[in-house]
């Protein structure tokens, strides 16, 4: 009996998913816009910073200082007369810093025993960015300050620096983790947000009653809903991966074995929380809130996606434990730009296996036979 | 050879409460094989609860529901049919793509599909339409889908929760024989319904009421209680709504209602009929009333305190050979009638025929594809927005805010129309006065018993004393006492000129119209008045007295009957 | 007349997102929530991150260098590593963010006098919190080496940080969040409006009585819009007296401002609402405007690290500009000028999508 019944609503969920085209949508746009959001438009990688220079020095060594924050690769460089017109642009948010030579800098570098110092003026107000300006503007000056000794045949007495190396993507571009954690949002949005609408859809449309009063066993029902939308999970993990490495160029050093045992491990918990939202709200538009509320946001935000965790307060790195996203996004990552590392993989997969147990738990326990 | 029991089901002492609500108190009854049993109620009687009992969707608060022997929960659910009241079909999967999933959820081996599909589809004339959508076929379509699902593994219980709401006659009539052929064949069945011309064909009758039995037998059983107390008063001609109003408000009469040019009575046990009145056959609508306490009063409070609407002399409804056509599909096709000022004119027709596209052209939701519609000599498509200050408009399903309370609802509909402080004021008390809403004020619209529904949303459309009204089958759904009082209040507004239109699959109201249009694939194809209507049928069929039920199917008929012989021909 | 029926339209909308309880919950604690939660959660800064230390000199200096980097306020915790094999697993398991590596001899020739480089190898799949801890490394490395100087360096840079003088990150997600909730908000309210009453059936209602249509799209608007005023006013009573942001520019200018970004998030929504048959179209619709557009405003990541063409596209988004003017009122005390300049373009998204939405509605009554 089983044996018909089980691949009848499979038949039956599948060909719903075809003609339904939220869940195209879902399951095919969304990915791609999202993809492309953050592949092209959110980029945390500080390119070229306007900045304004002040330059009221006219000696050989205020010159030559102006002309290397002109040449510098990280600054586009306005020039200004004095810290009073360049202000303006600053305040407006069309230059993101100040550099004023001032006018005894070439004086001052000649005294030896004086020092002559630069200003740097950042926009506090993009923390980011005035960061990055202070340690690059300083950074320019410190090196123009060895060239120019070098010139003048003196030896300064050599410092010692940080070599920094970035391992897994030297270029430091930010969409190589960018998108594949974008691909978590994703399957959290198939998985949650599709399926708490669709099961949700059979209690409003009044075909859940109609089901459960046939022969179905209620686990069959619900693993009819569960299956597709992992097969469709999966399938809109390989259109992002494929997009992502086709499209954007985003190294993939992992095997596909690994992304999708994380994929599908990751799905379970998604899945298990899509049906857990729709058996207790039974109506499309709640269930559509508490999935965006639940799924779509703490999957953005508090996976250690966009921001880092231990960065976070105490209490709400304490709440990102609850999130599944949070065990997927570092494996996924690696699994793009590292490669398997199985010890990793391990523990993430243990850990979402874990979550999806106790959602379809809950999801069993609250779906019972009963229209009331 | 053990004995088969003699019930499928059973109720014993079954009760049910949703939080304080009781929908079901202390009910017992049997169902039996081979018996087709009614289920009648006003709505909200606790009908579909008990359906749901039966077909162990909840669990009695007390008391004990036994199918086939077992707890209706733990019982074999291959071995019952139900068809929930909105069908329970897939609208995105095809007719077929339905059938077969329900074949395989109820296990029907796949040698046996086909040549079982082939029969329900035969049964339910879909065999032309198994690629179509389930959510694209016509409310009748979908209901007789809805059966052939539940009927795709012969059951030995079905049970059907109000198949024929929203239904037009044609197809709640070969929904019926299916389902009596059934019965032939030992099939229990539960036939839940609102309609009481079909609780009068069962076998047997369930009669409840806020949760209570008030009647359980043979429905003869019933009608006899109001035999000899049945009485037709033919042919008053114009002045029968006035008269209508008086006989309501008489003691001695228990109910009356309007028959087209007559009027039928039903008089207090002993009391005697007026002069002329003839002895009419008792239905069981007559009994259910009855059963109820009787019908409300005639005079309507509304129409007391309604403005006389002035003749014009011009017709106030005009349809000028509307069409509408959606792509290839025609919906509408050459309508065209004039309404004169004071008449209730109703629009009939099959389902998806064209009445309600007619309507809506004819109100300015639609535009036509040609032709033109006016409305006290607005066309409201094209006319300023001031001009539909003229109409007032009841939809078909309640299209008030749910989530508004009653008085809220009434503020707004009476600030759209232009009524302001004092004025505003003064109306809403007196519709709330006039409809009784005043314990409802603060409550949701929305949780409102239906037939408060429907008395708010008259409220909301009349407020402004429009000189033309359109309903859109207003009473469906609601009991008789309720249909009554608001036709009263229909038949006072037209004694002040003004002018209805109404489209309805009760002929229970279309009885109520001056004038009948009947609408079919897309034309009109009768217009008369219901009397007419009905001696057109009796000349046609040879049936001396034909309700105007039966003569609306024979003009479908006949309809159908005449195009085969010209296709034929052709 | 006109005033009268638009008053009536007014007070329904708002009773129907107000009558409820629950739903008058629902308008004002989660997003009050999402701005305590996401207030303190976005954050680009980098906090209690674990470095490892792969010490092949062991001599004082390389010691003094470990302990130093283990006493920054930005790092939690050292590890130690013994290898390269070490390295390499901390690193893929991300044990540690980064690990200096300082090569044997280092502190012989700090003794010499001599420069010395130190190796640091950061995990690149985070590659901005990689950048800014490489960042705070290198300040540490350099400032003892610094210290090692016989004569102080010719030249120096004074830095200041204006609008932020502690460049602390809530300054900056706080006037920013403003923004965000108040979109996601606004649009959530407004997408459903039109999409609701079709589906429960009062749109027909609505539509043989002789409101007009810009009676009802107003009528729409009014309600989010104020619910938008309350929620912006409690956050910025919040911003500025709980989380001590400074308010420094024209508070009067803001709400003209908010009002305008209302008004165009109510078009936009309305647009999408009179696109849907269903409420949940709608919402589908709502999320793929909403996303692009918070991802576009800059908030995300800076709109000058866009590609030029990009950069032309957010001009047509509203969130972009609010939150200029919102920052620009907290912390900038930006002269009106420039408020202005990015405040008329919210008034032309707002006519234009308010309009637009219109022409659809007339359109969608066929």
């Amino acid at each position: 009996m089983t044996a018909r019944r089980f691949p009848a609503l499979l038949v039956k969920e599948s060909q719903q998913i075809l003609r339904d085209p939220s869940a195209i949508l879902i399951a095919f746009v969304l990915p791609v816009v999202l993809l492309f959001l953050f592949g092209v438009a959110v980029s945390l990688d500080i390119r070229q910073v306007k900045i304004g220079v002040a330059l009221q020095d006219d000696s050989p060594a205020g010159l030559s200082l102006a002309l290397a924050y002109r040449n510098s690769r990280w600054f586009d460089v306005t020039a200004g007369r004095d810290m009073a017109g360049l202000k303006p642009d600053l305040v407006a948010g069309r230059i993101r810093g100040i550099v004023v030579i001032p006018q005894d800098f070439g004086a001052r570098l000649q005294a030896p025993d004086r020092q002559a110092a630069i200003q740097i003026v950042t926009d506090g107000a993009q923390p980011n960015t005035a960061a990055f300006v202070a340690g690059y503007a300083d950074g320019v000056r410190a090196q123009w300050e060895r060239d120019w000794a070098g010139d003048a045949g003196q030896t300064v007495a050599a410092p010692i620096a940080l070599v920094p190396r970035f391992w897994f993507n030297p270029e430091l571009t930010s969409r190589d983790f960018l998108i594949p954690g974008s691909i978590a949002i994703v399957m959290a949005m198939i998985g949650t947000l599709l399926t708490a609408l669709v099961v949700a859809r059979e209690w409003e449309r009044g075909t859940m009653e109609a089901m459960m009063a046939t022969p179905v066993a209620m686990a069959e029902l619900l693993a009819s809903k569960v299956l597709p939308y992992f097969v469709l999970g999966l399938g809109s993990v390989a259109l992002c991966t494929a997009l992502a490495v086709g499209a954007f160029g985003v190294p993939f050093r992992g095997s596909v074995l690994g992304l999708m045992a994380l994929s599908a491990a990751f799905l379970v918990p998604a899945l298990g929380q899509g049906l857990l939202i729709s058996a207790v709200t039974k109506n499309q538009f709640v269930a559509s809130q508490i999935a965006l509320l639940l799924g779509f946001l703490p999957s953005m935000m508090l996976s250690g996606f966009l921001f880092e965790i231990p960065s976070m307060p105490p209490v709400i790195q304490a709440i990102t434990y609850a999130v599944p996203a949070r065990y997927l996004v570092p494996s996924l990552q690696t699994v793009f730009s590292v490669g398997d590392i199985w010890p990793m993989f391990w523990r993430a997969i243990g850990s979402l296996l874990l979550f999806g147990a106790v959602f379809f738990g809950l999801a069993i326990r609250v779906t019972r036979r009963r229209v009331a | 050879m053990t004995a088969a029991p003699a019930f499928t089901a059973e109720l014993h002492g079954v009760s049910r409460r949703f939080g304080a609500a009781t929908a079901l108190d202390d009910i017992s009854i049997v169902i039996r094989p081979g018996v087709m049993s009614g289920l009648v109620g006003p709505d909200g009687a606790g009908k579909t609860t008990l359906i749901r009992l039966l077909a162990g969707l909840l669990d009695p608060t007390a008391g004990r529901v036994t199918v086939f022997g077992q707890p209706a929960t733990r019982a074999d659910r291959a071995r019952v049919g139900y068809m929930p009241q909105r069908f329970g079909l897939y609208e995105d999967l095809s007719v077929i793509e339905n059938l077969r999933l329900y074949a395989n959820l109820r296990g029907v081996v796949a040698r046996d599909q086909a040549r079982r599909f082939d029969d329900l589809l035969r049964l339910t004339d879909l065999t032309g339409f198994q690629q179509r959508l389930a959510g694209r076929l016509s409310g009748g379509m979908k209901q007789k889908l809805g059966l052939a699902c539940a009927l795709v593994q012969t059951p030995d219980l079905l049970l059907l929760d109000e198949p024929g709401v929203g239904v037009d006659p044609v197809s709640r009539r070969e929904l019926w024989r299916m389902v009596q052929n059934l019965t032939g064949a030992g099939i229990a069945v539960l036939w839940s319904t609102a309609y009481l011309d079909e609780a009068e064909k069962c076998d047997e009758v369930f009669l409840l009421s806020e949760g209570r039995l008030l009647h359980a037998g043979p429905p003869g059983d019933l009608t006899a209680d109001v035999a000899g107390r049945v009485f037709g008063l033919r042919s008053p001609g114009q002045g029968r709504r006035r008269l209508l109003a008086q006989l309501m408000d008489r003691d001695d009469i228990r109910d009356a209602t309007i028959q087209g040019g007559s009027l039928r009575l039903l008089m207090q046990p002993g009391a005697a009929p007026p002069e002329a009145a003839i002895p009419a056959r008792p239905r069981f609508e007559d009994a259910f009333v009855d059963r109820l306490g009787g019908g409300p009063g005639g005079t309507s409070a509304l129409a007391e305190t309604y403005p006389l609407i002035p003749e014009t002399g011009a017709p106030v409804i005009e349809a000028q050979g509307l069409s509408k056509r959606f792509g290839a599909f025609i919906a509408a096709d050459n309508i065209r009638f004039d309404v004169p000022r004071g008449e209730i004119f109703g629009l009939l027709g099959p389902n998806g025929a064209g009445k309600s596209t007619t309507f809506k052209m004819l109100c300015g939701l639609l535009t036509p594809s040609s032709g033109t519609g006016r409305v006290a000599g607005h066309d409201l498509h094209h006319a300023r927005a001031a001009a539909r200050q003229s109409l007032g408009y009841m939809a078909q399903k309640f299209s008030l805010y749910g989530d508004l309370s009653v008085r809220q609802n009434l503020n707004f509909f009476a600030g759209v129309y232009g009524l302001h402080g004092r004025a505003r004021r003064d109306k809403i008390a007196q519709m709330t006065d006039i409809f009784h809403l005043g314990p409802y004020l603060r409550q949701n619209a929305g949780a409102l018993p239906l037939g408060f529904k429907q008395r708010l949303s008259l409220a909301c459309a009349v407020m402004h004393a429009p000189p033309v009204l359109f309903l859109d089958e207003p009473t469906s759904g609601v009991d008789p006492i309720v249909r009554r009082e608001f036709w009263s209040h229909i038949n006072g507004l037209v004694q002040k000129g003004v002018t209805v239109l109404v489209t309805t699959h009760f002929m229970e109201e279309a009885e109520y119209c001056d004038r009948i249009q009947v609408i079919y694939r897309a034309a009109p194809i009768a217009l008369g008045t219901p009397d007419s209507l009905k001696s057109d049928a009796a000349a046609r069929t040879g049936d001396p007295d034909p309700t105007l039920q039966d003569a609306f199917i024979s003009l479908i008929e006949d309809h159908d009957a005449r195009r085969a012989r010209t296709g034929d021909a052709a | 007349m006109m005033a009268g029926r638009l008053w009536a339209v007014i007070v329904k909308e708002l009773w129907a997102i107000l009558r409820d309880p629950r739903a008058r919950i629902i308008l004002i604690l989660p997003p009050l929530m999402q701005l305590f939660v996401l207030g303190f959660a976005t954050t680009l800064e980098v906090r209690n991150t674990v470095i490892g230390i792969y010490d092949r000199d062991g001599g004082a200096w390389s010691i003094e260098l470990a302990q130093r980097i283990a006493a920054s306020p930005n790092v939690a915790a050292t590890l130690p590593i013994f290898s390269a094999a070490d390295m390499r697993r901390a690193l893929d398991r991300q044990q540690v963010i980064g690990v200096v590596s300082i090569a044997d001899g280092f502190s012989a020739d700090l003794a010499a006098g001599r420069g010395a480089e130190v190796q640091g190898v950061f995990d690149g799949r985070k590659s901005n919190a990689a950048q800014i801890v490489a960042g705070y490394l290198g300040t540490i490395v350099a400032d003892l080496g610094a210290e090692l100087q016989v004569r102080a360096a010719p030249t120096a840079s004074v830095v200041t940080h204006w609008f932020n003088p502690n460049l602390q990150y809530l300054w900056f997600t706080m006037p920013g969040l403003v923004v965000i909730i108040t979109t996601i908000s606004g649009l959530g309210l407004t997408s459903q409006t039109v999409a609701r009453e079709r589906e429960l059936g009062s749109f027909d209602q609505l539509m043989v009585s002789p409101l007009r249509v810009p009676e009802i799209l107003i009528g729409k608007v009014v309600p989010p819009v104020l619910v938008g005023v309350v929620n912006a006013s409690i956050y910025m009573i919040l911003i500025s007296q709980v989380f001590g942001v400074p308010l420094t520019g024209s508070v009067p200018f803001f709400y003209g401002a908010l009002l305008l970004y209302l008004l165009a998030l109510g078009g936009v929504g309305l647009l999408v609402s009179s696109l849907s048959q269903t409420q949940q179209q709608a919402f589908l619709g709502m999320f793929l405007v909403a996303v692009p557009a918070i991802l576009l405003s800059g908030y995300a990541s800076p709109v000058e690290n866009m590609p030029p063409w990009l950069r032309l596209v957010t001009e047509a988004d509203p969130t972009k500009h609010f939150l200029i003017v919102s920052e620009g009122v907290f912390l900038k005390n930006m002269p009106l000028w420039d408020l202005w300049s990015n405040t008329w373009p919210l008034a032309v998204i707002a006519v234009v999508t308010l309009g637009a939405s219109a022409a659809l509605f007339r359109a969608r009554m066929e």
